[in-house]
Parts: C-alpha cells; structure tokens; sequence
C-alpha cells in the first residue's frame, strides 16, 4: 500500500486539542509500557502521580510555587519569540534579576518590607533587562546570531554568583562553608493563601503581556518584526529599538522570577536558583503557542508532572531518571503531535475513494 | 501536427489541496510534434496539472498515459524517465558551476563522470536541436536566456521527449524570446512535444500548434490555433466577453514633482547596481519601467521608498530632498508616498495576519496613545474588500490563505487608500488575471486623473505601451533612454533593454 503526507487546511481549536489530547494518551500509553518494563502497576504510578501534584493542600502548593517561575518566564520567553529572537538566555536573565535582588536584600535588609520588596522587585527587573540586552545590543548592531550570545551569557551568570558565593558573598557566619547569607525576613515575600504572592504577580504578568502583544502598537511592531524585517522595516518600525525594547522586556520579566525564586523559596542566592527553568520555559511557551493564557495552562501541567514524579520517586522507589523517562515521553509525543495539526497521512486506497467521491 | 499519436494522454485528473480543488476530472491529450499552448487565468490549475505530468504532485485520481502506456510518476525522476521534463520559472541551476557540470549534477551513472564522453554526448544534443550554450560557461556569468537554454538542454539530455515549458517568455526580453521560439520549433521538428504555459495571447497565437483552455480547475476545450482568435481565446479562458483594449488618459496636470539625479547605489557585495539615474515624473503621469529582471528595478524603488542605501545622488520630492531618510521619516514629515513592492507577502504585507492588521501596518503610526485601533481598520477592510472585489472569507483570514491576486489587491487597496502623490508600484498585475489586470489600470488612471505621480514598473510591453505617459528603459542599472509612450515600439524597447542606447537604435 502507498502512503504519503497531505497537507491539512487550518484545523479548528476542537480538532487542535482532539490531537492534543490523543498525543497526551499515547504518551501515557507508552510511558505505561516502560513502567509495565520496571515491574510496576501503571495505572498506580500515574494516580500516584496526580495525587502527588494535587492530592493534599501541600502539594497542591507546591505545584504552584513549582509553576510560578516557570509561568513568568514563558511569558517573557514568548515575547521574544515572537520577534522571532531566540532568547535562549532566560536562564541567565533569571539568576542576574536574583543577583541584583540580592544585592538589594543584603545591602539594605532592614529597610521597610513594602519598600525594601518593591526595590527587590525593580532590581530583579533591572538585572534582568540588563542581561537581555546586551545580545539583543549585538544583534541590532552587529547582527550576531542571539542563540549564541544569549546561551554563552548563561554561562557567565552562572559563573558569577559562583564567584561571589566563594568569595566577596561568602557567609561569615556559615562557619567555611560556601554559602550566600539567608535574607532578612523583610526581603521574603509575604504568603497568600498559604503560597507566597508570586503567583498574584505571575496573573497580573500574564494579563499585562496578554494585552501587551495583542492590543498595544508595540506589542504589534514586535509581531511584524517577527514575520518580517523587511515589512518593518518596509512599515516604518524602526527595528533596532524594537529589538532593544522587546528584550528589555523579555530579560526583565525572565529577572522577575529571579527575585521571586531568590525571595520567596530560597530566601538566598545560590547557583541553583534557576533550577533549569529558563530552558523549561522554552518548552512551555513553545507548547502553548506564546499565548498568555495558555502559558498558564501548560506551565501548571509541567510544575504537576514534576512535582508528581518527584512523588513518584519516593513512593514506589523508582530512580529520578525513570521519572524523567516519563516526562521525556510525554514532551516527545505532544511536540510530535505537532505534525499532524499541519499534515494527514493518506493511503492510496483512500485517496481514490476521495477522488470518486468528488466525481458526484 | 503531422504524425499525430496522443504521446501524453491525461484523463480525468483531480487533484484537491485541502479545501480546494485544483483540477477538477482535467483532461489533456499532447500528440508528438506539436507544441500544445496550456491557456488559463491564474488559479485556472495550469501548474498544478503541469506539477502532476512531471512528478511534482501526485493526482488524487485519474490516469496519466504516456505512449500508449499508463504511468505512475511519483518524483521527477520517474517522470524524465518516462520521458517527461519540465522548464520551471525558477531555475534550478548552481549558480558556481559550469554548464556542464550542472547538466552532469545528480545525473548518476557509475562511480566516474566521464566527462569527456559525456560532453560528446551532450554536443550531439545540441546539434539536433540547435542549442547554442557555451559548455564551461559559470552559470552565474549567464543571461537568463542562457541559463533557459542550458535548463532545456539538461532536460533533453536526460531523455525528455515532452517538455514543459511553464511561463518561459516571462523572464525574457523580446529578442530572447524569438530565440527560445526558434528552439520550440526544432524541437518540434524533432518530433517532440512542447507544452507551453502561458497567459499571453499574442505569444500563444504565434507559437502553438492547439490551444488548451482551462478555467477555475477544468478542461474548458482544446481548440486548433487557426480554427480560433484571440477574442474567443480570452472569452473561454475568462468565462465571458471582455474588452481587451487598456485606455490611456489625457494628462490633466503638467508640474514636475519627483527629480532623480546622477542616483548610485551599490548592492550588499558592493556591486553598483544604479549607475547614475537622472530623470524626472510630472504629477498626474504615468512613467513606466523598462527592463530586464534584475536591471535595478527592485533597488530603484526602494531607494525612492527610503529602504535602500543611496551612495550618491540626489531625490526631491515636492522640494523636499528624500536622500538619507528612511520610511519613519517619510511617515513623521507626511511625505505622501505609496510604495508596491515585488515582494507582497516578504515586503509590504505580513503573511500571518489578518487583513484587518495588515491594514493596520499603514495606520498605526497616526493614531494617539499606546494602543493600536483595530475598529478604524476593520471598515477599511470591509471597504477594500468591496471596492476591489476581493474574495475572502472575511476580514479576519490570515492573508497567506489568499489567492496572489487577492493578495495583490490587499496591498493595493491599503496602499491607494492613504491618497498619495507619489505612488510606486512593482509590478503591480503581475500574476492577476486579466479582469483583475484591466481593473487596476483603471484605477491607476484614475488616481492618474487626481494628479498622483506614478511610477510604474512593469514586464509586460503591451501594458507599458498602452497605458504610460513615457517609458524609461533601464538595462544594467542604467537607463536607456526615455521614450513617449505614444510613439514607443516593441523592438526599439527590447534592443534599448538590452543595453543599446535610445540614440543608437535610431542611427
């Protein structure tokens, strides 16, 4: 029999998340069949799993605290995406905003709680922007290639609060032991609901970008500038600033989440403040099509596999990389399922009962 | 005609692209040594039942038979195999290789070329059918009359017996398409069969043995050349009567607004590709542009439009010098410019979107605040799109799902709609059908009539002639002369294409 790929017309959202959901099922189906191969019951894991994400107000919480950062920095990531900047340097923009936050919060710790926090928070911003700005500064000058500066400059963050956790940051009071001082309980962010308030900035983040890229003119140029240069250009965009502001933007709101991580769940600086998020967020504002509200949706959906997996992991003793093996599966199948929103396999029997069809 | 066998037979092809039906049950019949002219409106499905003979797409149903035999030819390969070769628009040649290298490229016998036998071979090729193409020629050193010649030689080389040709005289200056005519002829002669894409007439009418008519996805009639004319012809391919004559207006304004002087602009490897243009455009007259493709027509209109370097030379607008500003500039000190790009989809309107922001693309910069206004370019959606007759489902189709045509009308309608003075246009009906074609020359003549300056580039002879003021022939980032329209003729306009002077063809 012969097959070959057909294009699809534009597929509707019903028929978009039917496929959504049939990827999500096999990934299941699949993930099931390894943990069949590890001698375990499936349909245990995976309601372990779920009980795991949001079987108890704890671990309700914790998904959501696990969700936050990686919410605010899709929603940054998705900004920049859609210039069709890859900002590969979330990742460092995160750690810088923590950096300056903590400069901030250690400096300056007895300060007012409000007033200390705000100037956290717009140190964060500044770190943050700053550290998305200098690849975004090369790529309208010079027009050097983001994927690398921005992925290299992950690199330097990182390096840098190394730096100071062995030395001018070092912890006098930790007794040798490489470790940046705890912040003040004037620099922890406040609790809401029993999780801390990041997730009120995170909704009123997600509503500002919402309306940022849909309704305001630059939101708009950033959209055109992203189909095309030369119809910017062509339109009277001047694209260097706009390269400039969307990742000012983008580096700012990615150094956002740096403070609150730094603030609110490590209540210090370390090299392990951004835990991988600047390179998850790339998967969920991919997965969520750079739409605000969808950034929610998939980024809640992460936080719970990981914070179920991780579960997982104690309560039936798999090891981490099995849990892993399970994410991995699930990302593979819903990134692959991509194909068929796009393209349909047709079979030769099929395509001759089409053609006669269309004889009447 | 005269040892008439169906060679090619195609019956009751179909072939659908999602929602819509490309070929509906088409039908074609090629005899050997005839050239068959495919005669159709854009969208008429004349490439894609063309893609379907050459292995390109695969028909949804239908039979193809070659010689008698039913095919199946599933890649080009298969399709030069059975002995069919297809001349695309775009040449599929490396630009950093010899003619022969690229006739040899991918052409898989052996582990060794053999070059010299092969290159035997392939003289032998061109003297039967007459093909003049300097075999260690560079590509890139070639007109696009060469690399046409090398394209069908490589293509007969590999055993095609039908060839399609899709559009060749497109490209072409008038000279260089005697000569591509001359090639069609031997190689009829020979006993080949040539199809012949085309929507011009007078080409069609000159050239082809029968004549195809094909109409929104069907096979319409096949009619003899001398049994048919061109009214008929367009009749058919159209659906229904149409006046073919283009009106040229009386000019009504006679100040000059727009000079150019000694204008040099050299391109991104710093190649000049504007060698000193001078010449002016009075308000309410049309100028048309004409040239060879790649003659600097493209980077003429983007220096006008801010969008290209200017090394040297001077623009005035309305006493305003243009040189050294770009289009935020125009836009902040209301110089009243249109621009049509060549490049619809990759300069002046963004694919993706709907053409409610396309709109938008033009407006946004008036309005007050930080927000764009979507309501203002919602009506003015809804008013191109009756003005102009554009077919959409609404305004809120992404413009990519568009016919060219309807594409093209998009950008026109957005870009006549901020009233300019000066308006350039590239090429503005290319791939438009005829109807679409008559219609916008209506309205460059009527914002003729309101005293906009237009500069009009153009490929087509018969439309500069019969609609501009004065036309100014570019060959090679210079201009040739500048003729009145009115007194202009083909060949004089294809020699001064080529590079002869105005003043030596009239010696």
């Amino acid at each position: 029999m012969q097959f070959r790929i057909v294009k699809k017309p534009e597929i509707s959202q019903k028929q978009y998340i039917m496929i959504l959901l049939t990827a999500i099922v096999l990934a299941l189906i699949t993930s099931g069949l390894f943990i069949l191969i590890l001698g375990l019951n499936p349909f245990y894991v995976y309601s372990a799993m779920i009980k795991g994400a949001f079987g108890s107000t704890y671990r309700l919480e914790q998904t959501v605290v696990k969700a936050i950062p990686l919410i605010i920095v899709s929603l940054g990531i998705a900004i920049a995406f859609k210039m069709k900047f890859w900002n590969i340097g979330a990742e460092g923009q995160i750690v810088v905003g923590a950096l300056f936050a903590s400069y901030i919060a250690l400096n300056y710790g007895e300060a007012p709680r409000a007033l200390l926090l705000v100037a956290m928070l717009g140190a964060g911003f500044l770190g943050g922007s700053l550290w998305g700005l200098i690849p975004a500064f090369f790529k309208a000058r010079w027009g050097t290639n983001e994927v690398i500066v921005t992925l290299m400059m992950n690199y330097i963050a990182l390096k840098w609060v190394t730096y100071l956790q062995y030395g001018p940051w070092k912890d006098s009071a930790s007794m040798g032991f490489p470790k940046i001082a705890n912040f003040t309980q004037n620099a922890i962010l406040p609790k809401l609901l029993g999780v801390h308030i990041g997730w009120v900035i995170a909704l009123i983040l997600t509503a500002f970008v919402f309306i940022f890229m849909n309704y305001s003119k630059k939101g708009f140029e950033i959209a055109v500038l992203g189909e095309s240069s030369n119809t910017a250009r062509y339109a009277g965009i001047n694209i260097s600033r706009t390269i400039l502001f969307s990742m000012l933007l983008s580096g700012g709101i990615a150094g956002l989440a740096g403070m609150i991580q730094a603030s609110a769940v490590s209540n210090t600086l370390s090299v392990e403040i951004s835990g991988g998020v600047g390179y998850t967020a790339i998967i969920t504002a991919w997965l969520a099509a750079l739409k605000p509200p969808w950034i929610i949706v998939v980024s809640v959906l992460f936080a719970a596999m990981v914070q179920g997996s991780s579960f997982v992991q104690t309560a039936f003793g798999i090891s981490a990389a099995s849990a892993l093996v399970i994410q991995a599966l699930i990302l593979f199948f819903v990134l692959g399922s991509d194909f068929f929103t796009k393209y349909k396999i047709a079979f030769s029997s099929e395509l001759l009962a089409h053609g006669k069809e269309t004889k009447k | 005609m005269t040892n008439g066998s169906a060679y090619v037979s195609m019956k009751d092809i179909t072939k659908i692209f999602g929602t819509v039906t490309a070929n509906d049950r088409m039908s074609l019949d090629v005899l050997n040594g005839e050239i068959h002219a495919l005669l159709g409106e854009n969208g008429a499905g004349k490439g894609t039942l063309m893609n379907m003979l050459s292995g390109i797409y695969i028909p949804d149903s239908g039979h193809i038979f070659i010689d008698g035999k039913e095919v199946q030819l599933s890649s080009p390969r298969e399709a030069i195999n059975a002995g069919v070769g297809m001349i695309h628009q775009h040449f599929k040649l490396v630009d950093v290789l010899t003619a022969l290298e690229n006739i040899l490229l991918g052409y898989k016998t052996g582990i060794l070329l053999r070059k010299r036998e092969r290159e035997a071979e392939i003289r032998k090729i061109m003297d039967r059918f007459q093909l003049d193409v300097d075999l260690n020629k560079y590509v890139y050193d070639m007109s696009v009359g060469e690399k046409q010649t090398l394209e069908i030689l490589k293509t007969l080389y590999r055993g095609a017996k039908v060839l399609i040709l899709d559009e060749p005289t497109a490209v072409l200056t008038p000279q260089e398409t005697v000569r591509l005519f001359k090639i069609m002829r031997r190689m009829k002669e020979q006993d080949c069969a040539v199809i012949f894409i085309s929507h011009k007439m007078n080409e069609v009418m000159e050239i082809a043995d029968r004549v195809t008519v094909l109409r929104k996805g069907r096979t319409i009639d096949t009619l003899n050349k001398q049994e048919t004319d061109p009214q008929e012809l367009t009749e058919l391919m159209v659906g229904r009567p149409v006046d073919l004559s283009i009106n040229r207006t009386a000019r009504v304004f006679d100040n000059k607004v727009l000079f150019v002087k000694g204008l040099r602009a050299l391109n991104e490897e710093g190649v000049e590709v504007l060698k000193g243009l001078t010449f002016d455009l009075g308000a309410g007259e049309i100028l048309g542009v004409a040239g060879i493709a790649g003659s600097g027509q493209k980077e003429l209109c983007e220096a006008l439009a801010g969008l290209y370097r200017i090394k040297e030379g001077e623009i005035t607008f309305k006493g305003e010098n243009l040189v050294g500003k770009n289009p935020q500039e125009f836009i902040n000190r209301k110089i009243s410019m249109s621009f049509i790009p060549e490049d619809r989809l990759g300069m002046g309107l963004v694919a993706s979107m709907d053409m409610v922001d396309n709109i938008l693309l033009k407006q946004y910069h008036y309005s007050q605040g930080l927000f764009v206004k979507r309501k203002p370019a919602a009506s003015k959606a809804k008013e191109i799109i009756k003005k102009l007759d554009v077919q959409t489902p609404g305004v809120n189709h992404p413009i990519k799902n568009l016919s060219g045509g309807n594409i093209q009308k998009v950008l026109l309608g957005r870009e006549l709609d901020s009233h300019p003075e000066l308006l350039i246009t590239a090429y503005p009906v290319r791939g438009l059908d005829i109807n679409t074609c008559h219609k916008i020359y209506d309205i460059l003549n009527e914002e003729k009539q309101k005293g906009v300056a237009i500069l009009y580039i153009a490929e087509d002879l018969d439309s500069l002639i019969g609609l501009c003021d004065r036309i100014m022939v570019i060959s090679n980032g210079e201009i040739t002369g500048i003729v009145d329209a009115r007194l202009a003729e083909k060949k004089q306009l294809g020699a001064m294409m080529l590079g002869k002077k105005e003043e030596e063809y009239a010696v």
